[in-house]
């Protein structure tokens, strides 16, 4: 009797043993055999932000277009990785002597992904969405304000005609603002793919990634892969690792640029190193009395070495720049060193200003540039004799509640990463409270201008206004570090519009 | 015994009502307003306080609470803020990520836990059963995300068997959905086992003192069958409560993990939300977590009734 029950109880256990072991090697099996028969050419793209809605003109965020411009959804008009602005849906286009009406000529060719043609009536009718639909972002309603009418007289031909001259505007229809829609789908964007360009997203798999598949119809260039997919990572070490486990073709910004040394193996990566339309700006709140003196601010700047803090902070990456204006900006002025490093200088400047400083706060996003620049400028204030306090608040919510809303701080570092964003400091009413009349009436000028030329000679005046004022320091230029396979191509080092354009990109 | 299941049900309701006050109070009271976050940059205060109204954020706390608290009873954990979707449906997708990993997790940590446990009890006063104990010590000693990037640099950045981190859901590829879990898992299951053993082996220790298990060892019994036989009954009434106590702090582990694995589960999406100040969504997950570990104790508790007939009550 035992001796049955002990064959029994041993038999159990292997039987037990035996399913387990079988069970494994299924997994391994079926991990395996994932390869499949059929060779898909696919990219995977790693990136930080997932994007908060498919419809990329109801979110502000600008992980959206990231996936979107350019590479679903096409433009008029688009820039390209130089700052240029080239032609896209439309061939050419003609504009008015008085600078007010824009006259787009249609690329004959063009569809969209559902076979539909790209028509005058569908830039009218995407136009026409932008202005009727309540979600439309505020950014884009503001962009959009100058427009009278647009009408489409032909099939081939679209007429934009503005309430007055603008020199933005036709910029702005470059990014979100001049995205044509599918006039069969316009209703469904936030649900479907509804664009014209060289992919179709075809998948949102929230919290992980977005896909896009192939455009088989596309009338350019044919696009190269069958799927690229974005796939999203909150943590910087895991987009790393995975990168490293050859899981990702590209980072599409590297978050900490001290990561870069575990990708100076040129034989597997190549790194890029270029411009954004980011400045770190050390903005001061205009509110508080000591910093409402000219003086003061000019030798909180002079303390502060920039060149030094880009070594500490961001691993001396990034440009020195001296103004709201970044190289690729067609109006750059070059003003980095127009008010250089000085302790001695900044010292005399400050007891001259017989202003008695309080102890400043500084109150920063917890992102990783902004903390660890703050640290770097407490220690420089610190040297001509400032006081000043440290406060990391999280980003967005509560930085965007007490500094943003609530004007709640003296000094605050963050990157502004908006293109062309210098006239944010013509408005009072913005978190800094920068109240200059003559640089208001600068930038209203600058963008009425009916020539290019004196838009450009008004935009550097208002650069020079700016750096004079010493209205905020601007401690870098946040660089584009881009970390590819070293078998991909034709990945622009500057990310100057808010698209990954995916256009030029091949993988060797 | 009815009696008893009533009072311990009347406890666990008590227990998600003082919860569910608690998140809400915490929630409330982060700085923060979520009004900003969806309207971003160049938002008027006309139509912050207009958004802030349609949304239910200006109405007073108490009825705040009341609304949220009422609507879950109706099976509805409210909706966010940002993308109007009802917290149920953004819980559905991340909550399948997030069970196949705590559920793998545990099974693991029991399977490495109740062997190792067992022969380090039974070899207590040898070097081999010392070595066992000292291994589950450094396994305790070890955090989760430290194992999980120590496996990530050995599997699939060394070795390039695995990928690092990422998640495809079975129905589109269950080959890829396996060989993505394997490392979190490991990750998570490993650590869990290694604090499970010290509570295997002590429970094993008081069995072996027992006179049953002397009695089975003189009838002839092997040491590891009377172990197997009478040994693993008697120790699950404790193990059986440190499991349920071990489910909250795995789901705290899942969180670490499925960030530092980018597993789009719970535990990202908690975070994630937190950072856009979604209170409704923060709450509801929140909510939705304390109650399965809440359900779960009293579950644990109800099941000593059944698995030891003294605690059943002298009056029945």
């Amino acid at each position: 009797m035992t001796h049955t029950t002990k064959v029994e109880g041993r038999s159990r256990w292997q039987r037990l043993l035996l399913a387990g072991l079988v069970a494994m090697g299924l997994l391994t099996a079926a991990a395996c055999t994932q390869q499949p028969t059929v060779t898909v050419k696919k990219f995977v793209i790693g990136a930080s932000a997932e994007p908060a809605s498919m419809d990329v003109t109801t979110s502000p965020s600008a992980a959206g277009p990231q996936v979107m411009l350019y590479n679903v959804y096409e433009t008029l008009v688009r820039i390209d990785g130089d700052g240029k602005m080239r032609p896209m849906l439309a061939q050419s286009w003609d504009i008015s002597a008085d600078g007010r009406v824009y006259t787009f000529h249609i690329n004959p060719a063009a569809t969209f992904a559902s076979g539909t043609k790209v028509t005058g009536s569908a830039v009218v009718k995407s136009q026409d969405k932008l202005r009727s639909d309540a979600a439309t972002t505020t950014v884009l309603r503001t962009q959009l304000a100058d427009v009278a009418t647009v009408t489409a007289p032909d099939d081939a031909t679209v007429v934009f005609t503005l309430k007055n001259p603008s020199q933005n505007w036709l910029y702005y229809m470059t990014s979100t603002a001049g995205i044509v829609f599918d006039p069969t789908l316009i209703g469904e964007a936030a649900t479907k793919s509804a664009g014209s360009g060289p992919y179709a997203w075809t998948a949102w798999n929230k919290g992980s990634s977005v896909v896009l598949t192939k455009n088989a119809k596309y009338w350019g260039t044919a696009p190269r892969f069958d799927e690229v997919t974005f796939r999203y990572f909150t943590d910087a070490n895991a987009l790393n690792a995975a990168m490293l486990a050859g899981d990702l073709d590209v980072i599409s910004n590297v978050q900490a640029p001290e990561a870069l040394s575990q990708f100076s193996d040129t034989s597997k990566y190549t790194v890029l190193d270029g411009a954004t339309n980011g400045e770190v700006t050390m903005g001061f709140n205009h509110q508080s009395p000591a910093l409402q003196n000219q003086n003061v601010r000019k030798a909180i700047t002079m303390a502060i070495d920039r060149a030094a803090l880009i070594k500490t902070v961001w691993a001396g990456k990034g440009q020195l720049i001296g103004s709201m204006a970044v190289p690729t900006d067609p109006y750059y002025v070059d003003l980095a060193n127009a008010v250089p490093f000085n302790v001695a200088e900044a010292k005399a400047l400050l007891a001259s200003s017989g202003v008695a400083m309080p102890t400043l706060r500084i109150r920063v996003p917890a992102l990783a540039y902004a903390t660890k620049s703050a640290q770097f400028v407490a220690s420089a204030l610190n040297e001509i004799g400032i006081k000043t306090t440290v406060d990391e608040l999280p980003f967005p919510a509560t930085w965007l509640d007490q500094v943003y809303k609530n004007g709640d701080y003296d000094i605050t570092i963050v990157a502004h990463v908006e293109p062309r964003d210098i006239n944010k400091f013509a408005d009072p009413t913005y978190y800094w409270h920068y109240n200059n009349p003559a640089f208001q009436a600068l930038i209203a000028k600058a963008d009425t201008e009916p020539t290019e030329a004196a838009w450009l000679a008004d935009m550097a005046d208002a650069q020079k206004v700016l750096t004079d004022d010493a209205a905020a320091v601007w401690l870098f230029m946040l660089p584009n570090l881009v970390v590819t396979k070293n078998t991909v191509t034709g990945l622009s080092p500057n990310a100057v519009t808010l698209s990954f354009d995916l256009t030029g990109v091949a993988r060797r | 015994m009815i009696r008893r299941v009533g009072a311990r049900l009347g406890i666990l309701a008590a227990s998600l009502l003082a919860a569910s006050v608690l998140i809400f109070v915490v929630c409330s009271a982060l700085p923060g307003d979520v009004a900003s976050v969806i309207l971003g940059e160049g938002a008027t205060p006309d139509q912050l306080a207009t958004l802030r109204h349609q949304l239910g954020t200006d109405r007073p706390l108490p009825v705040q609470y009341l609304s949220w608290a009422s609507g879950m009873l109706q099976g509805d954990f409210g909706r966010s803020y940002l993308s109007g979707d009802s917290v149920a449906s953004l819980l559905g997708p991340r909550l399948a990520v997030t069970f196949w990993l705590v559920t793998f997790s545990l099974i693991l940590a029991l399977l490495v836990a109740l062997p190792t446990g067992m022969y380090a009890a039974l070899r207590r006063r040898h070097w081999d059963g010392f070595i066992a104990t000292a291994l589950a010590q450094i396994g305790m000693a070890i955090p989760a995300f430290w194992a999980g990037l120590l496996l990530v640099a050995v599997f699939a950045v060394g070795l390039h068997w695995l990928p690092a981190n990422g998640y495809v859901p079975f129905a589109e590829d269950p080959g890829s959905w396996a060989a993505h879990l394997v490392l979190p898992v490991l990750a998570l299951g490993l650590i869990q086992g290694a604090m499970l053993t010290r509570y295997v082996r002590s429970a094993f220790i008081d069995v072996l003192n027992e006179d049953y298990f002397r009695t089975a060892r003189a009838v002839g019994w092997t040491q590891g069958r009377a172990m197997v036989r009478h040994g693993l009954r008697n120790a699950s009434l404790s193990l059986v409560t440190v499991l349920g106590l071990q489910l909250s702090s795995v789901l705290v582990g899942a969180i670490v993990i499925e960030s530092v694995f980018a597993l789009p589960g719970l535990g990202t999406m908690l975070l994630q939300v937190v950072t856009q100040h979604d209170l409704q969504v923060v709450q509801g997950t929140v909510m939705f977590l304390v109650a399965v570990v809440l359900v779960v104790n009293a579950l644990v508790d109800v099941s000593y009734l059944i698995i030891d007939p003294r605690l059943r009550g002298e009056r029945e």
